[in-house]
């Protein structure tokens, strides 16, 4: 496991350099795209497939995070540092009000209340005229003061960015924490009997989810200099669980897999195809028959 | 001295009043067995006892202290573990993460998210102690959805050992057990009575005399009479309510 993954480390650091030589820049924007997409996948997969939680409201977070961005730049906040705690900080809280509601429902009542929740905030944005309701927002790019955000600089950061949070997340998971959370999905009746808070280890991991998820927001909106409506739609909370089930459901690099597959595969299909969004569903369903345990899952053999 | 108290307690569901009133005292160092017909309130009142669920009306004394409005998870650190009926358990774990699982809720703060649990040695150490004690340690690294039923009920006794109860509360250890094993299990309960205070929820008369001090008697969610297994056996009530169906065993 280790070598794969320090190759494709090194082939990340180097491609930047190597395509502007080669003329590939188009490729490194997809891949800066993947890199946040996978981040936000990984931060939905911690709830959905180590905490059992099937959150039909992801994008909620997602797009806060990109509107807090475009909505500070355009309220004179230049600094890409504050921009990021504000949102993310504004992503959790959001997360924990939502999830302290919704994690009191279990099955089809929790995905539908993520969901309902998820889709007033989606109404709410796009109430607000002055930050361009369903035209959404133009966001320039903030100041770091280190550095100019270029292009090439958004790509190291969100590749630091998405290796930090694995990495987090994989000592989380491996913690006591991670352990209860997925003891708790096996069988929450059981974990409450041993004496743990079951609820509030269920919300922590909720509101880290959404701090992570609003991250990747902001730097989508970096990514695009946009925030759009569509960023909160249910489409794209659908769309990231999409990703999760393709790369792997509670596998470690499900998120990131199943971020990348659906990128190249939407990529490669728009182009060949109007109907791409058949194909996508074809392969989503072959993986979900034939590879339960998604791509991750066909990689790593152990359970 | 009494540990555990409940005060006319009751429990509805719907129209049905399940638990009804019920007083029942258990105290320190006894095996107190509860005992009465099928669906008379037996497992509600373990229930309402461990907080999984709320009641209508009444209170719930432990140590003197009213828990009628703790959280579940708090009465198992104020030292009340209960197992049961229906065999709980992770079943896609092994014997050992069950195992510690359950020391790890009484041990420190699991809100850690740094250190990775595998290197905690002392957890793993516990939790082997403890198989050993209910005779699953030579089974440790077996998943516990492939234990034998037997082993099965076994650990669920162990879980609710791990986190060293004051009051342990067990809900037909026995069910669904050949003879075999059932006397393994009234070995392993036997070996318990030095240490824990135990109300024992059970089914078979056999075991409940060989183990119980005091015996209460529940119908339709009423305590009808407590008393040693002599006074009960020789309680006319009782034998009308219940022991009559049993055949035998008076
Ligand atoms: N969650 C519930 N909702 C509705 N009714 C319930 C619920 N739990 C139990 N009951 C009903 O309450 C009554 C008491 O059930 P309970 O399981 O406490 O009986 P019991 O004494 O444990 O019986 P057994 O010996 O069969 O285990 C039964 O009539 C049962 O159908
Ligand atoms: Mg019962």
């Amino acid at each position: 496991m280790r070598w794969p993954l320090l190759l494709v480390l090194l082939f990340l650091l180097a491609f930047p350099p190597i395509a502007s030589a080669m003329g590939l820049e188009f490729y490194q924007g997809l891949l800066t795209k993947i890199m946040i997409l996978a981040l936000a996948a990984s931060s939905l997969n911690l709830i959905l497939g180590y905490g059992g939680m099937v959150s039909f409201g992801h994008a909620a977070y997602f797009g806060l995070g990109a509107y807090t961005a475009a909505i500070l730049m355009r309220e004179g906040v230049s600094s890409g540092w504050v921009i990021w705690a504000v949102a993310v900080g504004l992503s959790a809280l959001l997360a924990l009000l939502i999830g302290a509601i919704c994690l009191r429902t279990r099955g089809v009542y929790f995905i539908m209340i993520t969901l309902a929740f998820a889709q007033m905030i989606y109404y709410l944005v796009v109430s607000f005229k002055q930050y361009g309701g369903e035209d959404g927002l133009r966001a320039r790019r903030p100041e770091f003061g280190l550095f100019e955000l270029t292009d090439t600089a958004l790509y190291y950061l969100s590749l630091a960015v998405l290796a930090g949070a694995l990495y987090l997340l994989h000592r989380l998971i491996n913690a006591r924490f991670g352990r209860v959370l997925q003891a708790i999905r096996e069988n929450e009746s059981r974990a409450l009997a041993l004496g743990y808070p079951v609820y509030r280890f269920q919300l922590l991991a909720f509101v880290l989810a959404g701090a992570l998820a609003g991250l990747a927001g902001v730097l989508m909106a970096h990514y695009t200099q946009y925030a759009s409506p569509n960023l909160l739609a249910w489409q794209q909370s659908g769309h990231l669980m999409m990703m999760v089930i393709l790369g792997g459901v509670g596998q470690f690099w499900g998120g990131v897999l199943g971020a990348a597959a659906l990128s190249i595969v939407e990529e490669v299909l728009q182009d060949l195809t109007i109907h791409w969004q058949l194909g996508v569903g074809l392969i989503l369903l072959a993986v979900v028959l034939f590879a339960p345990r998604g791509l991750a899952g066909l990689w790593r053999r152990e359970p | 001295m009494t540990l555990l108290e409940t005060h006319q307690l009751s429990k509805r569901f719907g129209g049905l009043l399940a638990v009804n009133g019920c007083n029942l005292a258990v105290k320190t160092g006894e095996i107190h067995a509860l005992i009465g017909p099928n669906g008379a309130g037996k497992t509600t009142l373990l229930n309402l006892i461990t907080g999984v669920l709320a009641p209508n009306k009444g209170q719930v004394r432990f140590e003197g202290q009213d828990i009628t409005h703790l959280p579940a998870h708090a009465r198992v650190h104020r030292g009340l573990a209960r197992t049961f009926q229906i065999t709980n358990l992770f079943r896609n774990y092994t014997v050992r993460v069950n195992l510690e699982l359950a020391v790890q809720a009484r041990r420190g703060s699991s809100f850690r998210f740094w250190q990775p649990v595998f290197k905690e040695k002392a957890l793993t150490e516990e939790a082997f102690r403890v198989a050993e004690r209910v005779g699953l340690g030579g089974r440790f690294e077996v998943v516990a959805g492939q234990l034998s039923h037997g082993e099965q009920r076994a650990l669920e006794v162990a879980l609710a050992l791990a986190s060293r109860p004051k009051l342990l509360l067990l809900d037909e250890p026995m069910a669904g057990m050949g003879p075999e094993e059932s006397a393994r299990m009234v070995e392993l309960i036997e070996s318990l009575r030095q240490e824990f205070t135990i109300l024992l929820v059970e089914h078979d008369m056999d075991a409940v005399f060989r183990l119980a001090q005091r015996i209460s008697v529940l119908v339709y969610g009423q305590v009808i009479a407590t008393g040693t297994p002599e006074e009960i056996r020789a309680n006319p009530e009782v034998h009308k309510a219940y022991l009559g169906d049993e055949g035998g065993v008076a």
